[in-house]
Order: C-alpha cells, then structure tokens, then sequence
C-alpha cells in the first residue's frame, strides 16, 4: 500500500514488517485500475484487435487489397464473400481496410516515434537548464502558433507525398506537445528532493537526467504519446485524404475516404465504412490513453 | 449566548477577579455539552477495500470548554472533526449520532446542514494560505460569511468586519481590511481565518491543526487568540492537533485517539500527570526534553499504527504494547473511568480503554 | 571505508608520530552570503564545526538556515564568503574538484517522501552515492557497503529489493540516513529530519542519530525549529534570524540563560508539554511579523520587532562579540554577559534593564 495519502495510515499486516512486494505491486495496481474503467478496457480491446488486424493483415484479409474484381463493383455490405461490400473497382473493402489500418498504424508511430525523438530531451533540456528554456520555449510557441494541420499540410506540400514524408510532417507539428509535457515534468522533478541529493553526491547534469528525471518523467510520456498516436492517425487520414501522403496503390483509410466522395451517393458504404474505421480507432486509443492517465495519476495513488 | 446581530458580541462569561486569560477557568458546563458525539464511526470505501478509519468514538464539548483531540497520523481525528458536519467525501459511510444543541446531524440532508456550517459550526484549518481565496480581500471574505448567515447589509457588514479582525488582534484593523492574503504574514492570515470563523458567533468552532504551519513565535499568538475567544464568546472549542506542548498550552480537556478509537480522555492535568493507556504514556515518553548522555533515551514505539478494514474485537495498540497479553488481542477494552474519579457525567472524568493500565505517574522533568 | 582527512604534522624525530597541530575543524563558514536575485537568504554567516560536535542551527522561517545547509554541500554556489571543510577551501570548486571532498559530505532532507527516487529500490538508493563518488571498486563491494548502512539504521537485508512507496515515513528516513551515511563522511547536514514525522517515529529517528553520531563520530550540522529535539541533542546552538546569526554557545548554556532577545523569545514560545509548567510562564508574544528577506530592516535586523530595542538598534548593526563563552549580536548585552531578558514581565525598551536572571543549568 503507498503511503501517500496522509488520513490513511500505511498497511502494516504484520507489526513490524513491511510488505514483500516489488515494483509489481505498483504496476499490478495500475492494471487493476485499468481494468476497472470500462471505457479503458474496450478501447483496448479494439486496439489489440486493429493492431492484430493491422500486424496481421497479409494472413488475415480475405483478398489482396489491390485485386480488382469488375463484375463485382458497387457490391453492398453484407453481400457474400464482402463483409463490408466493395468499392468502385470491386476490391474488397474489409481487406483494404486492414491494408489501410496497417499503414495507418505504420505512419502514426513512425510519427509519434519522431515526435518523441525530438520532444524528449528538447523538453528534458528546457526544464533543467534555464539557459536553454528560454530559447526551446519560444521556439515551440513558434511551432505552436501554426495550427496543427496546416503545419503538417506544409510541410508534405514542400517534401511531396508518400507516407514517410507524411509521418515526419506529422511528428514534427506533435513535437511542441511533447516538448510541453517533459518540461513541465521536469520544473517538478528537479526540485525534489531526491534530486539535490544526488547533486549533493556528485552526480553530473546527464546523471541526474537520465537516472532520476527521465524514469520519472515516463508515465506523462507514454500517456501523451498513447494520445498522440490518434492525433497521427487523424492526421495521416487527412494529408491521405488532400493527397499529401500515402500515394494509390498503397491503400490507406484516408485515400479511400477521398476516392469514395464521388461515389458517395450511389454506394454510401465506400465512405462510411473507411470513416467509421477511423473513427472507431482513433476513439479507441483516445479511451485507452485517458484511462491509462487516470491509472497513472498520482490522485488514484499511482505515484 | 445568543448571537447578537451587528454588534461585537460582549464578554459572556467574566472570569475570576483579576484573573489573566491564560489561568482562567473555564465557565462550568451550564446545562450539558453543546456538541454531543455519541458512537460515532466512519468507514471509507476505497478501491483496495474498505477501511475503518474512526471506530464507536464519544465525546462532549462544552460550552466555552477547549477540548483537544490528540494523535499522530492515522488515527482518525481529522476524519472525526470533518465528519461532525457532513464534510467527509462520499466514499465514507457514517454511522452514530452528533448533537449540536439539540439538532442530530448525521444522516441529516443537506440543506439542513449548509446553513449550519459557519454559523453553528465553524471550522479553522492548517494551511491559511489555501482557507482563503487570493483574489479576494480579507474584508470581503469576511462580509460575504456575514451577509449569507446573518443577511446584513454591506456597511454593517463591513463594520462588523472591522470588529472582528480587531478581537483577534490584528493592528490597524481598518487598514488591513481591504488588504489580500498574500500582504499578510501566515500568522495574520490564521488570525483572519478565525475571525471568518467566529463572524457568526458559532456554537463550536473546530481547529484543525491550526498552529502547525506557522512558526512558533507566531503559534503563541494564535492560541492566545483561541483562548481569548473562549472566554469572552464562551465559544466551545475542539483543537486537533499531534502537538502535546501546544495541548499543556491550552486544552482543558483532552482525548487521545489511536487507530480510529479514543483510548484515553481525561482534564488535562490528569492526563499529564497521570496517564494510564500505555500509548498516552508511550507519548509523553517520546517528546524530548532531558539532555542526552543522561541516559534518558527518547520511548520508541515498535512497530507502525494498523489499518482495521472492520473493527475488530482487539485492543488496537495490543501488537505494540510491551504489557499486551492474549486478554489485549481478543477483547476490546471498554473505555472505563479511573478508580474514584467518577464525576457527575462520565465523560468528564478520566477515562481510559486498556485491560493493563499503567499505574506509576511520568517520570519527573 | 576509511576516511582520508588532511592533517598536518611537522617534523618530527624518528621513532615519534605525534602531530604537532591539531587537525582542522571539520567546517568553517567564513562570512558566507547567498543572495537569491533580490532575496537575501543568507547575509554573512560565519560558523565554526568541530569534529564530532552536534551543533544545532535554529531558527524560523526565512532565517535562512536551509540555504546555510545547503550551501555547505554546494547545492548553491555562495555569492560570497568561503566554505571550508577540513581545512580546503570549497567555496568555488567545479563538480570534478569538488568530488572527492564530497564524500566527507552528507545531507538528509525533510520529506520522506521526496527525498528517495520512487523508481530505485533502497539498495539502489543507498548505493549510489558510491558509484558517483567512485568509492567501491566492483558491485559487491558495494552491496556490502549498502548492506552494512542499512544495518546501521537498524533495516535488514530484505530492504534492499523494496521500493520507497512500502516503506513507512519512519522507514525512508532511516534510508536517507543510510545513503547519507555511506561513504561515511565526517559532517551530516540534517535538514529537519524530523520534522515530517510524527513524534513516536521522531522519537526513534532521534535516538538513532544520536547512536549513530556516538558510534561513528560524525560532526552534524543540525537544521531545525524543534527546540526539544535540540536540547536532547546538541552540543551547540546557534541561532539565525533573517539571514544572520544572532548567538551561538554551548547547547547547556543557551538553553539556560539565553541572552540574545530573540532567543529568549524562541525558548519561550516554545511550549512545555506539562500544563503546570506551560501556563506559569510568562509568555512572550512579539510584536510585528518576521520582515522580508528582500529589504532586511537597518541596524540589527530584529530591532522591528523586538520589545527592548533602543534608537542604536535601527542604525548601528551589532557585532558579533565573544561574551561569556559564547558569541552573541546584541547592542544591549554587556561583556561580562549581563543584558535584559524579555521574559521577565514587566520589561520595556529602554537601556539599563535589571540583569539577566541566571537560571540553573540543566544537567
């Protein structure tokens, strides 16, 4: 038991002796919590299920997501042998739409992975040394000031589409929030206690950085980064969709959004089916990144 | 005791002749205890389970009497004064009776309880930084107390105000009250949270650790000012606190809680000179005071306070006890008064829950 | 883990080992200043430790005494004075100079809750001040020396897999002391290590300390506002107001006759835990509140509040002077060490205040 809440006394099962548990006891709890929150259990569940779906989508998928099959175009959902029906070329969507979850996926870590890349010791520098604060600071309110898409619209509008361009785009315009974060977490870390002591043992700056403020700062990164990855994924959809990232044949959910709008009266499913797909992912992460904060804050006695 | 409207409230009840406000004697209990805390019980239900944080606790507070609930951390105070006014959090069911006057107030709904917050029942808190709210003058926070209980108007209000801070003992009261926390010292800003307090004149005024988080030049100053008010308001009040030295300061009578439950009450010299429970004697034993090298070593308590999910039928302090006997760890003892000490109402006479009382008195100082 | 202290020794005939010069005080602050920007946290302190004494810096908010202490193991770069430890100047030495003299440095903190990573377990805690100071030379080594510190402060060898969050208040300041402890330093710098606790465990944080400093023979730098805790356990006491040093003696003589007025005025309002005792005092209650760090009062910086102060005291600042075994900043006590006490009711300012009453010193 933690004793972090001061009108709760700490656990003492037997007098004398404290418990004989490890760090498992900490992340036992924090599962525990997790998988008390409905909301947070279900999106995970979705999310293993389109990662699988994704990972997987070569052994998975019913057709190639390029097979072109003519006489069976404009098929609806439910039609036999297309679950979600086809498009105008008669590929089957259930199939495109795992291909497209995969290099939606793909394009969205690799974004987030960028973000982090960079955000991460930017936002270690900007809270530990003041010196630099003031320079990394202003520079992220530069980057800030851009709303988010028409950031990531330009900069694949100077690169030319594919998805490597899009992922980079994308990650460069998430790097203020990450910036954002780790400073914050690190103004609160250094000034514990713990820290000064190990100064006062000698430790040098990247010592302390990388031993006590990184480790710490952790839970606030992977809960911005779990909630990132959606914003990725919204956003490769879109410059797909502008035709600023994944180039045809490569499927992506934001290319068959944009081919279905011609169609959009004639077989509504074309673009219903893409866009629920990224709705339905997009949330899922959203839910599970949200019950992961709350697992991880300090309130619910996490830290 | 009636609250007066718009006017400060004279002295109620004169002490002896000549007597100063440290020496004087509270004013006997006129006709029972204003506050009346019978079996009371608080469980909190929490996601690692339940928990039991105060267990079958009773209690009196007179009028104009300063009653001092003492303890460390986890035993259950601060959950009992919050829980005499509602103010405990959902998770924690209550059970027992609270009489304020003649007015139950636990399981009693909200609106019957708002309006006696602040004006019957009034409570002073640790941190006077965060009681008070920045962006408010200390004058305004005191009127808007003043204009939601009493309904006077602003220039009353604002009168009354000025007295208020003055019988605390802030200088230049019409200065300072349009000044905002932040331009007051920590101790000035406990003084304005016992005027917001007492603005109403309430029946029982309940500090919470008030003197805690100021120094302790400072501490002095605010426990004359608790004693001042008791004396010439006749305002019943109920001191938590971990602080024994600050209870030798003020209390007149005092209970010692441990583990959710009272284990010993007694009027304050008694307890002092005569502790029974092994935990009050364990307590007194700890505070340092001889020089070292007198072999005099500081009395440790083995071992850390239990967390009971139900009550359990124990003396809670049995696994910490050196006289703890397989009696100590099945029953637990009824809170009894000591030989020959019965007065009138048992719960002013010294009273202890141990089945092996100590007997010998604390060593000299 | 043996520590390497400088002594000098002159010369001496074959066959003698006797030093001729006594080794050098384990601290000596030299007028040591630490301005925060605009605050002036520390405005000139000069403090002497020696080997092996307890001496206890007291003092209430704003007093400036955490900065003292941190300033001694260079947490700050001090804007000015010197810092010396054990005879070397370490005022303006780099973390690489700096390191070797650190071993002979410790420090323990308030908050047991902050004061240990909660991602390490306690071995790692412990031990780590041995990795930065380069003391053990491979990892057993170190085991064994974490394990011999937490034996120390009385925790068994199951600690050493646990993490902070299982520990009780109690427990984590024992860790503290064991990581301070390790490299076995010859001055503690305890910043209220009891402070958090409540008074049965500090009751036992106490008594380990005193154990501690009697085995192993460390000086302590003992930072805090608990009287009591201070009469059990120092040997000196030195009292801070606003950034400066008002007195400073041996513990027993303070204690029993205090001379400076705002020491009087701190043992008073301490208060007694024995209701007789307590409520037959005179109490002090000074006047004004404590004023800002940023524009000190002029003169002698307590003389706002102070209930005997005379016109000399806004303007002159009193000088630090050896009366009577101890040094004392106070225009009005005399050298032979007569001067008023406000504790005796009836005092107000003017010179020529009846004698200060000796008290018995206790045992």
């Amino acid at each position: 038991m933690s004793g972090a809440d001061p009108t709760l006394a700490e656990t003492d099962w037997s007098a004398g002796t404290a418990p004989a548990t490890g760090a498992s006891l900490r992340g036992r709890r924090v599962v525990r919590r997790l998988a008390r929150n409905p909301l947070a259990v279900s999106g995970f569940v979705v999310l293993c299920a389109a990662l699988l779906g994704g990972v997987l989508a070569g052994v998975v998928a019913p057709y190639a997501p390029d097979q072109v099959q003519f006489d069976a175009a404009f098929s609806p959902p439910g039609t036999p042998g297309h679950l979600l029906g086809t498009d105008d070329l008669g590929r089957d969507l259930a199939s495109r739409i795992l291909f497209g979850l995969r290099s939606s996926l793909e394009a969205s870590v690799l974004a987030v992975a960028v973000a982090l890349a960079a955000g991460v010791p930017l936002g270690l520098a900007a809270g530990y040394l003041p010196v630099l604060d003031a320079v990394i600071s202003r520079l992220t309110d530069l980057v800030l000031a851009f709303p988010f898409l028409i950031l990531a619209v330009g900069l694949a509008a100077i690169r030319g589409p594919s998805l490597t361009n899009a992922a980079l785009a994308i990650g460069i315009a998430q790097i203020p929030g990450i910036v954002r974060v780790v400073r914050g977490e690190t103004l609160r870390l250094k000034a514990l206690d713990f820290v000064a002591a190990a100064i006062a043992s000698s430790a040098s700056d990247a010592w302390v950085l990388a031993r006590h403020i990184l480790p710490n700062a952790m839970s606030a990164i992977i809960v911005q980064a779990t909630v990132a990855i959606p914003v990725a994924i919204l956003g490769e959809a879109v410059l797909s969709f502008l035709g600023l990232g994944i180039r045809p044949p490569q499927p992506s959910l934001g290319t068959m959004l944009a081919d279905a709008q011609q169609y959009a009266e004639r077989a509504p499913w074309t673009a219903v089916v893409p866009g629920v797909a990224i709705m339905v992912v997009t949330l899922a992460f959203n839910l599970f990144g949200d019950g992961l904060r709350d697992a991880l804050d300090p309130r619910g006695g996490g830290r | 005791m009636t609250p007066t409207r718009g006017a400060v409230p004279p002295p109620a009840h004169p002490g002896p002749a000549g007597a100063d406000a440290s020496t004087a004697t509270p004013p006997a209990p006129a006709s029972g205890p204003v506050l009346s805390v019978r079996e009371l019980s608080v469980r909190f239900h929490t996601e690692d389970g339940t928990v039991s944080a105060v267990d079958r606790v009773d209690l009196d507070v007179a009028a104009g009497e300063i009653v001092a609930i003492v303890g460390e951390s986890g035993c259950g105070k601060s959950v009992t004064s919050l829980a005499l006014a509602g103010l405990l959090p959902p998770t924690a069911r209550v059970e027992g009776s609270v009489r304020l006057r003649d007015q139950e107030l636990v399981g009693a709904p909200e609106r019957l309880l708002r309006p006696l917050r602040g004006r019957d029942i009034a409570y002073v808190f640790q941190e006077p930084m965060t009681s008070l709210n920045p962006v408010l003058t200390i004058g305004r926070q005191i009127t808007e107390v003043l204009q939601v209980h009493q309904r006077l108007g602003r220039a009353a209000a604002r009168e009354r105000a000025i007295a208020l801070l003055k019988l605390v003992g802030i200088p230049s009261p019409e200065r300072r009250v349009d000044e905002y926390p932040h331009q007051l010292s920590g101790g000035m800003r406990q003084r304005v949270v016992i005027a917001m307090a007492v603005a109403c004149d309430p029946t029982v005024l309940v500090a919470d650790e008030p003197t805690t988080a100021l120094d302790v030049t400072v501490q002095a100053g605010i426990l004359d000012v608790l004693r001042d008010l008791r004396t010439r308001l006749g305002t019943a009040v109920l001191l938590i606190t971990h602080d024994l030295g600050v209870v030798a300061d003020i209390a007149d009578r005092v209970v010692v809680m441990y583990a959710g439950r009272v284990v010993e009450q007694a009027p304050v010299h008694q307890l002092f000179a005569r502790p029974r429970h092994p935990y009050t004697h364990a307590l007194l034993g700890a505070i340092p005071t001889a020089r070292r090298g007198s072999d005099h070593r500081l009395r440790e308590i083995p071992g850390l306070v239990p967390v009971f999910a139900e009550p359990s039928d124990n003396c809670a302090f049995a696994d910490r006890c050196p006289n703890a006997d397989e009696l100590c760890r099945s029953s637990t003892p009824p809170l009894e008064p000591v030989k020959g000490g019965q007065t009138t109402n048992p719960l002013h006479s010294h009273q202890f829950a141990c089945w092996h009382p100590t007997t010998p008195p604390v060593e000299a100082r | 883990m043996t520590t390497a202290t400088p002594r000098s020794t002159a010369p001496s005939t074959p066959g003698s080992r006797q030093p001729v010069e006594p080794a050098p005080p384990v601290l000596e602050l030299d007028n040591l200043v630490m301005h925060f920007g605009p605050v002036r946290a520390v405005d000139g302190v000069s403090l002497t430790i020696h080997r092996g004494t307890v001496v206890a810096l007291v003092g209430e908010s704003g007093s400036g005494k955490s900065t003292v202490g941190r300033c001694v193991v260079r947490l700050h770069r001090p804007t000015s004075g010197t810092i010396r430890l054990n005879g070397t100047d370490i005022t303006h030495l780099g973390r690489r100079a700096l390191r070797p003299h650190r071993r002979e440095l410790a420090i323990v903190f308030q908050d047991p809750a902050s004061s240990l990573d909660p991602r390490l377990t306690v071995g790692a805690i412990v031990g780590e001040p041995l990795r930065l100071l380069r003391l053990a030379a491979n990892r057993r080594q170190r085991e064994q020396a974490v394990v011999e510190a937490l034996r120390k402060v009385g925790l068994g060898v199951e600690y050493l897999h646990r993490y902070p969050h299982e520990l009780s208040g109690g427990q984590r300041q024992r860790v503290s002391l064991a990581r301070a402890l390790v490299s076995s330093p010859s001055l503690l710098i305890a910043d209220e290590p009891t402070s958090a606790l409540d008074v049965s465990v500090q009751a036992s944080v106490l008594n380990l300390l005193t154990d501690l400093q009697r085995d192993l023979g460390f000086a302590c730098l003992f930072i805090t506002h608990n009287l009591p805790a201070v009469e059990y356990l120092a040997d000196e006491v030195a009292v801070m107001y606003l950034g400066q040093l008002v007195e400073h003696g041996p513990a027993a003589a303070i204690f029993a006759t205090p001379m400076h007025p705002y020491t009087q005025a701190l043992l008073s309002a301490a208060p007694l835990p024995d209701p007789v005792e307590q409520r037959e005092r005179t109490r002090v209650v000074l006047r004004g509140d404590i004023p800002s760090a940023v524009e000190p009062p002029s003169g002698c910086r307590f003389h706002t509040r102070c209930p005997v102060a005379v016109k000399r005291c806004a303007v002159e600042v009193p000088a630090a002077r050896q009366v009577a075994g101890r040094r004392v900043s106070c225009h009005l006590v005399d050298a032979d060490g007569s001067g008023p006490d406000i504790r005796v009711a009836g005092q107000s300012g003017t010179a020529g205040v009846p004698a200060l009453r000796r008290e018995e010193a206790s045992p």
